[in-house]
């Protein structure tokens, strides 16, 4: 971005159109309704954006949308699922320059950038594969004394919030949204206040990847004013916090409480943990019975 | 039905597939080490379009030399490129074949049906779709197997030897490579003599994926290539579909070597009708049990078993919609029925509708009249056969289906069981009790209850007894494909 | 009234199978133009809105009797679907063209008022001139098992219609399960409907393929038992003529060629008219057509 304190020929002058950072609900990108932002500048101190502070009531449009995502997102084939899980690699892998370059204005070396985009990548299309087989390798048939069929299958634990890690602009926000989709929940997720940008870039790639609006939300702002409402909403059915400071831990853990959400508080080492626990740590177990009848003749049974 | 008064009736119309966009060379080469080669025999071979018996191309006949230099390349490509590839890139490789086999879907769908006879909307809305899906589904393999195999630390078995049928060309090559490539061996396929062409076409889609040289080898041929593959001392597994007389002696020709082998061979699976099933949608599941691509199936619902309170009810519907299936060119959107493979496949179900007749067994058949040219058969029905008839006990691999009544479920699972063969069978009763009951009973590798020839990439495929062993598809497919340290 | 005689289980994924297998037939040429032909053939054109008026119904009316003139050879609509209140204004406009009058009745579309009202109300339609009557079933009664209800009420119905053609309504988007759909279907044909219907149209879902398909079967057991036809008339939501002869198709294939005419078939609709019109006119001409070049009515 062209900063404007640049002198430029007036006959030569070819300005770039500047982006304006929103925040992502349901699919389409809003301004915060509570009209504050904050200016965020680079390594050289020029400005290069305003960032939406987001509030409570954007929270809440957001989990709105998030409810009315979520049942139609479980209910789609984890065929299709994956499907839509990997076109985001596909999205995602199309905008690496842009993504390297919000993460050097704000610190990153272009090494690290590099490095830790095509890991965001790799992470994303990883998950794609996970989502037609973490039910085959973590349901079971169970072979009770009764005359049943008995089986146990893992189901979305619903609507998630999530609070991602600080310190990460890319990988860090994979990790909190894309093991949670895959496993059928829908997602609120509380970008990284330090690099605000790459959340919402990103939020463009989910918006051109066949992701339905809903299912992804991404909010930018403080940590310390939101904290109470993602941990203290009653329809919000699992809270997820990265890096979490300990006083807050004590906070949010009391809140979420009231409805007995399930809570994960993550260290930064789960930053580079790729496996299906982050998806079946989001998930609720079904048992389910029914008779197999017997009749003269052998036993039936499993 | 109620016949019109005044002889109005709605016929459709003819509803032709474009073929103007798809590309078929005139003649293919073996696809060895990434590039199409001649063969050494320097023979090739016609293949045609079963529907109107004109020739579609030539394709390389490969021998034993050219087996060699496949299996030879694939070695060469394990040990220097494959074995050494991080596994996610690997599943980046099998994604790509995936999407683009999605993109060219329309294609491969349409010489599917030219080269092998099975109807376009099969070939379109099945086919090609559900061996895309494979490839998908296997590509998130790659880096995960050891969620598959826990504490095994799995490893690949290295070069893999494959044969595939006729009645599934494509489908059964991606049944056969995804999983091989996922688990991270290279591959040599040899397709179906009668349908090569598809094949073919994913060989130069592996070759735009860009997929190293070597990993995937196709070679066209007949019996002596795949025998020449099934003995080629540096194989380390063979897979084969196909008939059960061929896989035994495959299975004869492995003994006392140390290859690992799987199949997957024929079957006389019984659909079984209760008197509490829903009627009109069993008799649909009869009608995909076994006029499903022409019922050139292994694991079609062959032997029908109806309760007999209900027998009546269910022929009568049975045989009203067997009426309105439509037989004719397979590249018409609106055709049921397509063509026999071969005129070999037609005369081994004609020698068997013969033997029906002479055997005394009433016999229905329906649809409208036949083209002229090509191979073509009538959906059949032979009512009341006896278990120990010919036709009841011999895999016909046609639209032909034999029933029988029965009075009770141990009598039923008795019967349906009373066979060598074991790849699959249908239970329809509306009572959830009742059917595991039965699915827990039959002798089959895969049940199905109120539906039939369901296929999923995520679904494990095989048989009991002489329908073979192993595998495909699902978590349980993967093991076929690796050794454990 | 044996209801056990009546119950079939129904497997819904089955239907939905068999009706995704009907959509993939693909209607060509000749067999496109001869089938919407048909379709519009077989339209009951309906008006049933609060607002509804003489001047209305006059539209209505004329509409159904020139569906385009700029297209010759064009047959008219089988009927036009009005309130009671609007038989007679339906009737001194339909003159001899042939266009049938149906009219709902039976405190339509509710029909939660008892036997008497719907009585009189059918009486009304017929006094009024109607050539058929829509009644609706009690699905309140149906819900709580009092089949023998629902029987008698049909049959009281029916023999008010005198020879008058009844059509009943089973609401399908009310009855909950397709196992429903096929006991409703039968009570209704063994206390004497000439038609089962699908749907009033006033709420969502009105016909589907679904619906429709387990309620042809019925049609189809009662003809494989009884040797006698009955008609059917899925209506509401089928507003474009591909769906159209996609139930077309599904029609000849489960009961047969006998059942393509408006005498065992209608199709309770507004605007598939005039989609079927621009379908027919883009197979003479090879153009795709406009909404404006079709009157609205």
């Amino acid at each position: 971005m062209k900063n404007s304190k640049t002198k430029t020929p007036v006959n030569t002058a070819d300005l770039s159109i500047n982006k304006t950072y929103k925040l992502f609900i349901n699919g389409a990108f809003p301004r915060t309704e509570s009209g504050r932002y904050v200016p965020i500048y680079n390594t050289a101190g020029d400005f290069i954006a305003n960032i939406c502070v987001g509030s409570r009531k954007d929270f809440r449009n957001a989990v709105v949308a998030a409810r009315a995502a979520q049942q139609s997102w479980q209910d789609r084939s984890a065929y299709n699922k994956s499907q839509i899980v990997y076109r985001i690699a596909e999205m995602l892998d199309q905008k690496r320059d842009t993504f390297v370059k919000e993460m050097t204005d704000l610190g990153y070396t272009k090494a690290k950038a590099e490095s830790e985009f095509k890991t965001a990548v790799d992470t994303v299309v990883y998950y794609a594969g996970w989502c037609d087989k973490y039910m085959q390798v973590f349901s079971n048939v169970n072979p009770v004394a009764s005359s049943h069929f008995n089986f146990s299958i893992p189901e979305p634990t619903g609507v998630v919030a999530t609070m991602a890690i600080k310190t990460s602009a890319l990988l860090g926000l994979i990790q909190a949204i894309i093991p949670a989709i895959c496993g059928g929940n829908t997602v609120v997720v509380l970008a990284s206040d330090t690099y605000p940008t790459s959340a919402i870039t990103f939020a463009e790639v989910l918006a051109i990847s066949d992701v339905p609006a809903g299912i992804v939300n991404i909010l930018t702002g403080n940590r310390d004013e939101l904290k109470s409402h993602f941990a203290s909403h009653m329809d919000v059915n699992a809270l997820v916090v990265w890096d979490a400071e300990k006083a807050h831990a004590l906070e949010m853990g009391n809140l979420a409480a009231d409805s007995v959400k399930r809570v994960k508080f993550y260290e930064s080492e789960t930053l580079t943990d790729f496996n299906p626990y982050l998806i079946m740590d989001l998930q609720e177990i079904k048992t389910t019975w029914h008779p197999i009848q017997n009749i003269t003749g052998s036993k039936a049974g499993y | 039905m109620a016949k019109k008064d005044n002889n109005k009736t709605w016929a459709l119309s003819p509803a032709p597939e474009s073929t103007s966009h798809i590309k078929l060379n005139k003649k293919y080469d073996l696809f060895i080490g990434g590039k199409f080669v001649a063969p050494k025999s320097k023979k090739y071979f016609k293949t045609i379009n079963p529907a109107n018996e004109e020739v579609l191309a030539e394709v390389a006949m490969a021998n034993s030399a050219d087996v060699d230099a496949a299996v030879k390349t694939a070695r060469k490509a394990y040990n220097e490129v494959w074995s050494k590839l991080h596994p996610k890139e690997r599943a980046k490789y099998i994604f790509r074949i995936a999407r683009l086999l999605q993109e060219r879907a329309r294609e491969f769908a349409i010489i599917e049906s030219m080269d092998g006879g099975k109807p376009i909307r099969e070939s379109r809305d099945i086919d090609i779709p559900v061996a895309a899906a494979h490839f998908f589904y296997h590509a998130g393999w790659a880096d995960k197997l050891e969620y598959a195999f826990p504490t095994k630390n799995p490893q690949p078995l290295g070069v893999v030897g494959q044969i595939i049928p006729w009645n599934f060309p494509l489908l059964m090559a991606s049944w056969k490579i995804a999983p091989a490539l996922a688990a991270g061996n290279t591959v040599v396929l040899k397709p179906a003599e009668t349908t090569p062409l598809t094949a073919l076409k994913l060989a130069e889609l592996i070759r735009d994926a860009g997929v190293p040289d070597g990993v995937v080898n196709i070679i066209t041929g007949a019996g002596e290539t795949g025998k020449a593959l099934v003995e080629h001392p540096d194989v380390d597994k063979i897979a084969f579909t196909g008939s059960t007389a061929v896989g035994k002696m495959i299975q004869r020709s492995l003994a006392g070597t140390s290859k690992k082998l799987t199949l997957e061979l024929g079957g006389k699976a019984a659909n079984i009708i209760f008197e509490d099933a829903a009627i009109d949608q069993a008799v649909e599941g009869i009608i995909n049990g076994i006029f499903f691509n022409q019922g050139h199936v292994c694991c079609a619902g062959s032997r029908l078993f109806v309760q007999e309170s209900v027998a009546d009810q269910v022929i009568r519907r049975l045989e009203h919609r067997m009426e309105s299936l439509i037989i004719g060119d397979p590249l018409d959107k609106n055709t049921d029925i397509g063509a026999i493979n071969s005129k070999g496949q037609l005369e081994t179900v004609n020698k068997y509708l013969e033997l029906g007749r002479k055997e005394g067994f009433e016999m229905f058949q329906a649809g409208n009249d036949v083209p002229k040219k090509g191979f073509w058969c009538k959906p059949t029905l032979f009512k009341n056969v006896a278990q120990s008839s010919i036709i009841s006990k011999e895999e016909i691999f046609g639209p032909v289906l034999v029933m029988q009544t029965f009075r009770t479920i141990d009598e039923v699972i008795d019967k349906a069981n009373n066979t060598p063969y074991g790849l699959s069978a249908g239970v329809w009763t509306d009572k959830g009790s009742k059917i595991f009951n039965l699915t827990s009973r039959l002798k089959a590798g895969v049940v199905w209850a109120n539906t039939f020839n369901k296929f999923d990439p995520t679904s494990p495929f095989g048989g009991y007894k002489e329908s073979g062993f192993g595998r495909e598809g699902g978590l349980q497919g993967l093991s076929a494909y690796v050794k454990f340290n | 009234m044996d209801i056990k005689m009546h119950q079939k289980p129904i497997d819904q994924v089955g239907v939905e199978e068999r009706c995704a297998r009907f959509k993939t037939r693909s209607i060509k040429t000749d067999a496109k133009v001869q089938g919407l032909k048909m379709a519009l053939n077989m339209i009951d054109l309906t008006t049933l809105e609060g607002k509804d008026t003489p001047g209305k119904v006059r539209q209505l009316c004329y509409k159904a009797m020139h569906l385009h003139d700029e297209y010759p050879g064009l047959p008219t609509v089988a009927a036009v679907c009005v309130y009671p209140s609007m038989v007679e204004s339906a009737r001194k406009h339909l003159g001899n063209s042939g266009v049938k009058i149906a009219s709902v009745a039976t405190a339509f579309p509710a029909g939660q008022t008892d036997l008497e009202i719907k009585l009189a109300d059918t009486k009304q339609a017929i006094e009024a001139g109607a050539d058929e009557i829509d009644m609706v079933i009690s699905r309140g009664k149906f819900h709580t098992g009092d089949y023998n209800f629902v029987f008698d009420e049909i049959a009281a119905i029916k023999e008010a219609c005198g020879k008058k053609r009844l059509k009943v309504i089973l609401e399908t988007g009310e009855l909950g399960d397709l196992d429903n759909v096929a006991l409703a279907s039968r009570i209704a044909i063994d206390a004497g409907a000439d038609f089962i219907k699908t749907s009033t149209g006033k709420i969502q879902p009105a016909a589907t393929m679904e619906v429709t398909l387990v309620m042809l079967e019925v049609i189809r057991d009662y003809y494989f038992e009884t040797g006698k036809m009955i008609g059917m008339k899925p209506a509401g939501g089928i507003s474009n003529s591909k769906l159209a002869l996609h139930y077309l198709i599904m029609l000849k294939e489960t009961l047969g060629d006998a059942w393509l005419t408006n005498e065992w078939f209608r199709f309770g609709a507004s605007s598939l008219a005039n989609d079927i019109l621009k379908q027919l006119v883009k197979q003479t001409t090879g153009v795709y057509q406009s909404g404006n070049y079709f009157a609205l009515d």
